[in-house]
Parts: C-alpha cells; structure tokens; sequence
C-alpha cells in the first residue's frame, strides 16, 4: 500500500472531528466532545504510525512519495494542486504532531472540564491539528500556504478562546497580526522562488534549483529571507516574537500544544524543508543562523526577570526555538528536528504541570504568591522536575543530547559559527539557572497559604475570579475560565498525560546518543540526500568536548539556581537593585514593545485618525459623494422643469417631437 | 378625384385637431379634438385602402372607430369623475402631477 | 359630379374641424363636430367606404356623440375666457400645427408614391360592400375583431368604475335653490346655530354621515 493512503485519513480523522464537533455542539452530551476529539487525533495518530510502516517498507531512495487529490488550477504554468509529499521529514513531523496532540487532548478532558467552552475549545483544538498536519503534510507551496494560514487563524481562536477577557483578545489580535506579516512574508518569497523555478511542487522545485537561479541569486536569496520572515512569525524569533508571551493568555494546554509543542515549530520545519534553496543562499541561512542565535540569548535573560509562570515557559519556548532555528540555518537539520521531537515532549509537560498548579493556585499565575508546594502537589513536582532537568540539559535526559547535538553540528561549521558555539553553551547555563528558579521558587520554600490548604485537602478557590494579568474581576460565565479548577492529583486523565509526556521527556533522547544509535539521522537521511551539510559529521572529540561540556553547564545551571534561590534566599533582591537598569530592562521585554508601539502603532493609528477625520470625512464625504450627489440633484432638477403639470404643455412638447422627427424624416430621405 | 387631395382634407384635420388640443382648457373640447384627430386618420386610411383596391384599410378604419369610442367613453368617465368632486373641469387647473 | 360633391364635403369636414376648436360653448363645439363627421361620411362614401360611412353616421356621430351631448349637459360647457391659466400657447400652438401640417403635406404629396395621383385602382362593386367587411371580419381580421370586443367590454366597466359613486366622500351638492327660502338659510347667523339647534335634515351634507 502506498504510504499516502494512510496519510489522507491522517489528514482526514481530525477534519472530520472538527467538523462533527462543531456542527453537532448541541447534540453532545456532557465530556463527549472531549474524546470524540481525542479519539479522532489518536486515530490520526495510527495513521501515522501506519505510513511510518508503509515508508519504511521502501528502500531508502523511494521514500518520498508525492499524492494528488485535486486540481485547483493547472495552468498557464500554474500548478496549484492539493498535494501531499510523504517522505522522512512529514513523517516525523506528524508523528510528533498526532502523538503530543493526541496526549493533549487527553488532558484537555480533565482540565477543559467546567469550561462553558468546552465543546468551542474541542472543534477548535481539532482543527488546529488539521492545519498543522496539513501544513507538514504539504506537497507543494499551495498547501503549505494554506496550512499556514490555517494554523494562524487556529492560534488565534484559541488564544481568544475566553473571549470577554479583553486582555486575550487583544493577544490574540497581537498574535494574528504578526503571523500575517509572517503569512505575507511566506507569500512573496514563494512568488520569488516560483517566479524562477516555474513550478509550486516541492520536488520539481528541488530539482530545478542549481539551474533555476544562475544569473539571479539576489532574487533567490530574497525569497530565501522572506521565508524566513514567514518562520520568524511562527516560530516568535526577533523580530517578530512580541507576540509569544501575550499567546500565553490562552488556556493551558492551547499554550502547550501551539505555543510549545507544534506551531511554533513550524518555521523550523520550513527551514529544514527549503535546505536545497538555504545551501544556494547561504547569506540567507547565515541572517536565520545569527537571528536564532540572538533569540535565544534574549529570551534566556527576559525568562530571569520574569514572575508569571506561564510567561517564564513562553520565554523558555521562544530561546529553545532559537536552538532549533540556528541549527537548521546552518545544516544540522537531524539535530534540529530531533531537538523539535524531545522539546515537544519535555515544554509540553512543564506546560501541562504548570496548568496544575494554576489550578491549585485557582488561576493566579505569579510566582511571587507562590510557594512550597512539594508535599502539597508530589505528582506536579515530580512532572516540573523532569521537565526542567530535560530543559536544562542534563544527562541522560533527552533535551540533553539534543541541544548538545545542534551545538557540535553548528561548531563544525567552522569560521565565525563558534560565536554561535559558545554563546549557545551561555544560553544553555540561562536556561539552567531560571528553570530551576521557577521550579525552586514555586515548590521549595515556605507552603503558602493554597499550599496548605491543599495538603489539608481542600482546593483552595478564589473569592471572586479575576483576570490573572489587571486584577479585573470577571464571572465564570461564557467567554471567561469556569468556575472549577483541575489539577493532576486529583484527575486521572490529566496524570495519564503527563506521565507519558514524563517518560518521553526520560528516554526520548536515547534515539539518538552520539555514536552508539543514530535512529533518526538515519530515517532523515533520504529527506536530505545531496545536502553537504547534512552529510558533514563532526569529529568524535569535538562530540566528546560538546558532551561534557553541555552536563557541566547544566549541572552548575542548576547549582547556581539552587544557591540563589533557596540556600541564600535574599540574594535574588539583593542582585536586583544592584543592577537596577539590566532588570527594568529584562522586565520590560527589552523594550521591544515599546519600540514596535512607537514605530508602528502608534503612526498607524495616527494615520486611521487622519483617514477617518480628513480624508473620509471632507474629501470623500463631501467632495466625492457630496459632488456626486449634487451634479445628479442639479440635472434631476433641470431634467424636473419639464414636468410642469400643464397637460397642454404635454401636448405641445407631444406635437413638437413628432414634427422634429418627421423633420428629420423628411430631410434624411 | 386624386387620392391627393383626400389626404390633404386628411392633414389639414388633423393638425386642426392637434392645434385644438394645445389651446383648449376644457377637456372635453381637448377630447373632441382627439376625435378629430382620428378621424384625420380614418380617412386617410380609407383613401389608402381605395387606392390599393384591398379593404383592409375600411377594416382598420372600422377597428380605430371601436377604439376611438372606447376611449371616449373612459375620457367621459374621468370627466364626470371630476365633476363629481367638485374640482374645476380645466386642465391648467388639474396640474397637481407635476415634478 | 364627384369633384363637386368633393368640395362641398372637404370644405364641410374643415370648417366643422375649425368650428370644434372655435367655439367657446362646448355644446357648440360639438355639434360641429357631428356636422364634421357626417361630412366624412360623405366622403367616404366618395371613396366607395359605404359600410364605413354607414358606421361612422350610425356609430359615431349617433352614438357617440349623443354621449357627448349628455356629458356636455350634466358638467356644463360654459364659455371659458381664452386667457389660459398656464402656458400662453395659442400662438406658439398655431406654429406648430401649422408647422405639422406642411411637414405631413410634404410628406404625403412629395413621396412619389403613384397612389397619390391616381384615382384607385380598379376595384369590382363588391368593394367596400358590408358582405365584404364582414367576410374579411371573420376570416382574415378575426382576432381584431374579438380583441375589439374585448376592448370594449373592458372600457365599459373601467367607465363605470371610474365614474361612480364612492361612500363617504362628498357627493355633488343639490343646487342651492337661492330663490327658496329654506329654514336653514333663515336660521343662520342667528342663536340657534350656535347652540346647533338647526334642524337635522338642514345641517350642511358635508356632516353627514359622520365624514
């Protein structure tokens, strides 16, 4: 059986939920829609599983399998066609995607449970997973566009999804408005790569890429950096990533699954997808290779300074996404879509963990009014342990080898790429030390007043419910969070989630241990055949230096935390007004706010005022449509007079017609 | 005679009547002068229809007087109409329909 | 003969045409116009029409006209002032008409066409006879024919519906006799007037019926 058989009902199952769950919302009784959804994504999963098979029963130089199911338009040298391109890299993307979602989904049952929107967030959270499988499934531009906007239009009703909160409507509106910059950044350089190439298909552009460009390479390496605007959007890199934080105002397992697990990875994916146009443009994959590399540096300094949990995770995504984009820009794509495969596993279960200890919070969010929850929540802590050991690169854990291997690939580049080297290491130990700040300063220390409560049994719920950002009190009505709160000790279907996502987070990484299993550079290997970079393997002490060096760092990451934060508990204020203006500016998000609400908004909404006062209302009210109007009434008017009443004037205009046409008659014949 | 000067008493007729319509204000006069003008036409058909030799011309002079009294029967109608309602039979007086 | 007979019917149908738009009565107007027609039905006659003469004198100016006449007589056809109200048309109207009527001279004189010269073309006397009207009718007319009456029936009940009689409004008062004494003319402006004491069957028409 062909491999794309079953990638079609991959596609289909999660359509075909969202779908039944949307248009049948009244039919559904109680958590039915919960796992309609979640059965349709583990059947999508199956699939998965079964083109997995089905590919692997080929050779290696026949896994790339192209299907078409339809001819939207095809031609005048235009071939847009709904096609999906089956090879190792959609495969793997799918089978992360269906698997994470699917065990999201599980958790979403137990914490979705007294939402008013329950039914909404199922319908919508299937068909974010139709847009994502559809967008790594992508045979051709097309549908990689489509896909794309999808998953934009996705993220934006999920992050809305408590929609009279006004603060996640405007981070919605925030998010989506970036994504099209993206969308439009993705649109144009597919226009550039076309307009050379002559066809959208992925794999006949591949093929005709060295000819394609001679003579032009300006206009490839254009398009080759508007994709990277399109994948900046998505994947919250500088500088479009603004908008990542404010997504976190979106329940918890949206922000695990969209904002951790799956959209955000799709500008790697399309970096490791379009390494054919990268390596002819290498100025390119250079300006992706820095600006990765500028993230994640940045996004490790704000996560120090931050207090909102959910906001330290974001930031944690957004520089691991960094790790991922600098590697993929510089041709160590197996070790950046393996490092994609174990951060799915560990982001998604701190997301999961730090959803329950919201719960038990009843929705507060900052880590200053948290604190000792260990004996209260042994489940949560243990989950927020072996994320955070994973995110901080210790071994055996799985984030370890896979940071470690982007960074050994990106030094083996060579040149100026161990800039990227060692400030790759340095982002490593940030990492280390605000991860085990947040786990420290949330479950160590004193029990807090909710703590407390809980270890006497009881979940501690808020007088009144209020926006966790502005204080505002709000009602647990529609269009804001329900009265209940779900945490893991308490539901079974939450704690199955994220044990799996645990033991994942564990073992994920041993796939691929350097020079003992090589699973997936080898399954990647026919996705990238003829690609020198991917080729390039890094000499065994280079590898052992990156080994060793990489648990050093984690482990004094750690040790660090631990010394700030819970042996001389003052230091951490201490150091804050020391360095008074380095804090405001990592509290402020390095100003980068600030700066788009001078440089853009601000002279945008400046230029609607004028549009709106001026132009709309003088020039085209009064002048275009005024002038219009009045040119008609004075004709209407002088057409008017002749209607004068008078019957015999009637009859005098009557004979005078007539006469003038026989007139005309007469003189003509 | 020559067909001419049937259809010269036929024109003149004719424009009689239509000059009677754009100086009279009593519409029943205007209406008689219609009738005129009808039958301006009526004749110039039948001098048509003679001087072809087919009757078809009587047959539609024939036709034009059935229109021509049933007009006549529904101008009177309004006329009385008007009457009835006390307004003046004028026309320059009945010039409400104007734009 | 003809030629005469000619004459004298021409210059009767025009001077009966000059005398509709004329006079000032209206009852004059129209009995000029029943001397027009019968004028025109000896010219058709003339023109070996005699069923169309026949029906223009017994359709026309005997059935139609004596409506006319009736009408005349109940909406009255006092002489008007030839001061219009409106447009000052007279003189302007008589540019046009005359203006038409070189036009329709030119037209019909000057069009070479050769039936304009000639007196006809042959025809049997069975022309213009009313068997030949009628079989034409019937065979090749036939649907003229029903249409005409058709369009009669249906000018018959607009007349009626036009001209009756609504509820309610304002029905055409009975003349005033002014010469009559009546009791309401002799009570009012005096008290009882005021204090509506006027007789019931006197009080002005226009406040029966509750309007």
């Amino acid at each position: 059986m062909s491999p794309t058989t079953p990638a079609w009902l991959v596609l289909a199952f999660p359509l075909v939920g969202t779908a039944a769950i949307g248009l049948g919302w009244r039919r559904l009784a109680g958590r039915s829609a919960g796992w309609i959804a979640t059965g349709s994504i583990a059947l999508s999963f199956a699939g998965s599983i079964g083109v997995l098979i089905s590919l692997l029963g080929r050779p290696p130089a026949e896994r790339q399998v192209v299907s078409t199911l339809y001819d939207y338009a095809n031609t005048v040298g235009v071939d847009a066609r709904l096609t999906i391109l089956v090879d190792p890299v959609s495969v793997f993307m799918i089978l992360v995607v269906s698997g994470i979602s699917m065990l999201i989904h599980l958790y979403s049952v137990a914490y979705m449970a007294s939402d008013r929107g329950y039914v909404r967030f199922f319908s919508y959270l299937n068909y974010f997973v139709f847009s994502m499988l559809l967008l790594v499934l992508a045979g051709n531009f097309v549908a990689l566009i489509i896909g794309w906007a999808f998953v934009g239009a996705a993220s934006y009703l999920l992050i809305s999804f408590w929609y009279r909160r006004t603060t996640a409507t405007a981070a919605g509106i925030k998010a989506f408005v970036m994504n099209v910059i993206g969308d439009a950044g993705l649109v144009l350089g597919t226009y550039f790569i076309f307009s050379h190439v002559g066809t959208l298909d992925f794999l006949k552009t591949f093929d005709a890429l060295p000819r394609a460009f001679a003579g032009h390479q300006g206009d490839l390496v254009a398009g080759c950096l508007l994709l990277l605007v399109g994948a900046f959007a998505k994947s919250a890199q500088i500088p479009l990533h603004t908008w990542l934080p404010d997504a976190m105002e979106g329940p918890t397992p949206v922000s695990a699954l969209i904002h951790a697990a799956t959209m955000v990875t799709a500008g790697v994916y399309l970096i490791a997808r379009m390494h054919p146009l990268f390596e002819q443009a290498p100025a390119a994959a250079d300006v992706g290779a820095i600006l990765g590399c500028a993230t994640l540096l940045m996004a490790a300094t704000i996560g120090l300074a931050v207090t909102d949990l959910k906001r330290v995770i974001a930031y944690s995504t957004m520089s691991q996404i960094g790790y991922m984009i600098m590697g993929v820009s510089s041709g160590a794509y197996a070790a950046g879509l393996f490092h994609l495969y174990t951060h799915a596993f560990f982001k998604a279960l701190l997301f999961m963990a730090a959803g329950s200890l919201i719960g038990a919070m009843a929705g507060i969010q900052s880590l200053d009014r948290m604190g000792g929850f260990r004996r209260a929540m042994p489940f949560t802590f243990g989950c927020f342990v072996i994320g955070g050991l994973a995110l901080s690169a210790v071994p055996p854990f799985s984030g370890y080898f896979s940071k470690d291997d982007i960074l050994v690939a990106v030094a083996n580049r060579g040149g100026w790429h161990w800039a990227l080297y060692v400030l790759g290491y340095l982002g490593s130990f940030i990492t280390a030390v605000y991860t085990f700040r947040m786990i420290f300063r949330a479950f160590l220390g004193q029990p807090v007043e909710q703590a407390r409560e809980l270890e006497a049994g009881h979940l501690h719920h808020a007088d009144a419910p209020v926006n966790p950002m502005t204080g505002e009190e709000e009602d647990p009505d529609v269009g804001f969070p329900g009265p209940e709160h779900h945490i893991a000790e308490r539901s079974p279907s939450m704690r199955i989630a994220m044990a799996v996502l645990a033991f994942g987070a564990v073992v994920a990484g041993l796939v691929q241990v350097p020079g003992v299993t090589d699973v997936i550079e080898k399954f990647l290997a026919p996705s990238f055949q003829g690609s020198p970079l991917f080729e390039a393997t890094p000499p065994p002490d280079l590898v052992v230096v990156g080994l060793v060096l990489g648990a050093v760092v984690g482990v004094s990451g750690i040790a660090l935390a631990w010394l700030v934060w819970v042996r001389r508990p003052g230091t951490a204020g201490r150091i804050r007004r020391r360095l008074s203006g380095v804090y405001e500016l990592l509290v402020n998000k390095w100003y980068f706010d600030e700066l788009y609400d001078a440089a853009f908004v601000r002279p945008g909404a400046a230029l609607g005022r004028f549009a709106q006062q001026t132009f709309e209302r003088v020039f085209v009210d009064r002048t275009l449509v005024g002038g219009t109007t009045g040119i008609v009434r004075a004709g209407s008017t002088a057409v008017r007079a002749a209607q004068t009443g008078f019957l015999r004037y009637y009859a005098a205009l009557l004979v005078v017609g007539v006469a003038a046409v026989a007139l005309y008659f007469l003189i003509a014949s | 005679m020559a067909l001419g000067w049937y259809l010269t008493v036929s024109a003149l007729v004719f424009c009689l009547g239509a000059a009677g319509v754009l100086i009279r204000r009593n519409p029943l006069v205007i209406l008689l002068c219609l009738e005129l003008m009808l039958n301006g036409g009526n004749l110039a058909l039948v001098a048509f229809s003679r001087g072809h030799g087919s009757a078809d011309g009587q047959i539609f002079a024939l036709i034009v007087m059935v229109v021509a009294a049933c007009e006549v029967v529904v101008g009177l109608g309004l006329i009385v109409a008007i009457h009835r309602r006390r307004l003046p039979v004028d026309v320059d007086e009945l010039s409400e329909l104007r734009g | 003969m003809t030629e005469v007979l000619f004459f004298i019917a021409g210059v009767g149908a025009i001077a009966g045409a000059m005398g509709v738009i004329g006079f000032g009565n209206a009852f004059y107007s129209v009995l000029s116009l029943v001397f027009h027609l019968i004028s025109l039905a000896v010219l058709f006659l003339l023109l070996q029409a005699q069923f169309v003469a026949a029906a223009q004198v017994v359709v026309y100016a005997g059935a139609v006209m004596v409506l006319y006449v009736f009408v005349v007589a109940y909406v009255g056809g006092k002489g008007q002032s030839l001061a219009p109200v409106g447009p000052a048309l007279t003189p302007l109207a008589a540019v046009f008409a005359a203006a038409l009527a070189v036009e329709l001279l030119i037209a019909l004189l000057g069009s070479g066409l050769s039936v304009v010269n000639s007196t006809g073309a042959a025809s049997g006397a069975s022309f213009g006879t009313p068997e030949q009207i009628g079989e034409l009718f019937l065979t090749k007319f036939l649907l003229a024919f029903e249409v005409a009456s058709y369009l009669l029936l249906v000018a018959a009940v607009g007349a009626v519906i036009l001209a009756r009689r609504r509820r309610g409004l304002p029905d055409e008062p009975t003349p005033a006799p002014s010469h009559v004494e009546s009791p309401r003319l002799a009570l009012v402006g005096t008290m009882a007037e005021t204090v509506h004491a006027l007789p019931e069957s006197e009080r002005s028409p226009a406040h029966r019926g509750g309007w």
